[in-house]
């Protein structure tokens, strides 16, 4: 990919044809328990492969340890990295650690995908629906649990999702001859969906009520316990969305949560829907349809229903 | 006398839970400084959303709200 159109990992094409998929990223913690840490960290980091249509199969490390934290810890996450990646089929040799005062930990990603499996921002049509395959929430449940305003209970319920791979979604959607796809990540859903709309200059209508949110979520929108990027990515993205103006200020916050190995957002042929739905439910990957991709001025209108 | 709660150089939600703090204390006016645009938004709209009248002034590169019933 040239650099003028952001995508969610860089290609290189091989001599063989074949297109090499790379990424990496890496985090603060964003939840206590060091070995979960490790394997949302990799989640997250693999996706990215995952949202380009790759198959992923090697990674290296990228940590910063802070020098006074005990090796027993820091091998939780690594053990959680590693295993992580495992299930992702990837094998994890070596890395970087440098030392630091905050831990961070993620992982430079390589995969493969052939030319006709390539998922692209910009690949979306009009006429196609658009699907989540993960509910919103994440970004302020683990900032509020960081700061002492959410149970361990509330932050169990955004864990399992920040856990999931995100490979069975992209195997449902390449069941599908669609080719437009991204990750839901830091400049969260309206933010991710934009980036799709401007780049395949395609108009992108959301149904609010739609939308998977993560209910122990809402009560800690009403208390406005937004992390920094959810309001900057509103600030950012806003001037390219427009709101039903019943749509309560909070929801429209949590539309652009900044989330942490957050699901797909695809765009899906209507013709082929069934066949998405057949093959979500053959992997037990649930999704959302959240919207449809239509013609028009590059942006995105959120309606609260039909 | 006015109660000053100073949120600059945190990183959000925390100048929100400062100034929630404040707010329910129930001691009226309250003055948020902040030091970020993002910051200032998130304090204003919690504000708005208590019920508060918000009154926000630039400080050179800084923000002050000054949160009344």
């Amino acid at each position: 990919m040239g650099l003028g159109s952001p995508d969610d990992a860089t290609v290189y094409r091989m001599e063989n044809g074949t297109l090499l998929v790379a990424t990496a990223d890496f985090f603060a913690p964003v939840v206590d328990d060091a070995y979960t840490y490790g394997a949302i960290a990799a989640a997250n980091s693999i996706s990215d492969v995952y949202a380009m249509g790759g198959t992923p199969f090697l990674a290296l490390n990228l940590a910063a340890i802070p020098s006074d934290m005990p090796p027993e810890i820091a091998a939780e996450i690594f053990r959680g990295g590693m295993e992580k990646a495992r299930e992702a089929g990837v094998i994890v040799a070596g890395g970087h650690t440098m030392d630091d005062k905050e831990p961070k930990y993620g992982l430079a990603v390589i995969g493969t995908v052939v030319p006709e499996r390539l998922l692209l921002k910009g690949g979306a049509r009009p006429g196609e629906r658009l699907v989540l395959t993960k509910p919103l929430g994440s970004g302020i449940i683990t900032t509020a649990y960081k700061s002492g305003q959410a149970s361990p209970e509330v932050l169990a319920q955004a864990v399992p999702w920040m856990l999931r791979l995100n490979r069975d979604a992209v195997r449902a959607v390449h069941a599908t001859s669609a080719r437009g796809a991204t990750d839901v990540t830091g400049f969260g859903f309206l933010g991710h969906a934009t980036e799709m709309a401007l780049a395949a200059r395609v108009r992108f209508r959301i149904r609010a009520d739609r939308v998977p949110i993560l209910e122990v979520a809402r009560p800690l929108a009403d208390l406005w316990l937004f992390p920094g990027g959810t309001a900057a990515n509103e600030m950012y993205f806003g001037q390219w969305v427009t709101f039903d103006p019943s749509i309560p200020e909070e929801v429209r916050m949590l539309l652009f949560d900044a989330q942490t190995n957050g699901g797909i957002l695809a765009a899906i042929p209507a013709a082929e829907m069934d066949r998405f739905a057949e093959a979500c439910q053959a992997l037990d990957q649930p999704f959302w349809e959240v919207g449809e991709v239509l013609e028009g001025e590059p942006g995105i209108e959120v309606v609260a229903r039909d | 006398m006015t109660k000053v709660v100073d949120a600059r150089g945190l990183s959000c939600p925390q100048p929100v839970i400062l100034a929630r703090q404040a707010m329910e204390e129930g001691e009226f006016p309250i003055e948020v400084l902040v030091d970020t645009v993002t910051s200032r938004e998130n304090v204003r709209r919690a504000a708005t959303k208590a019920g508060l009248q918000v009154q926000v002034e630039a400080v050179g590169d800084e923000f002050k709200l000054t949160l009344t019933q």
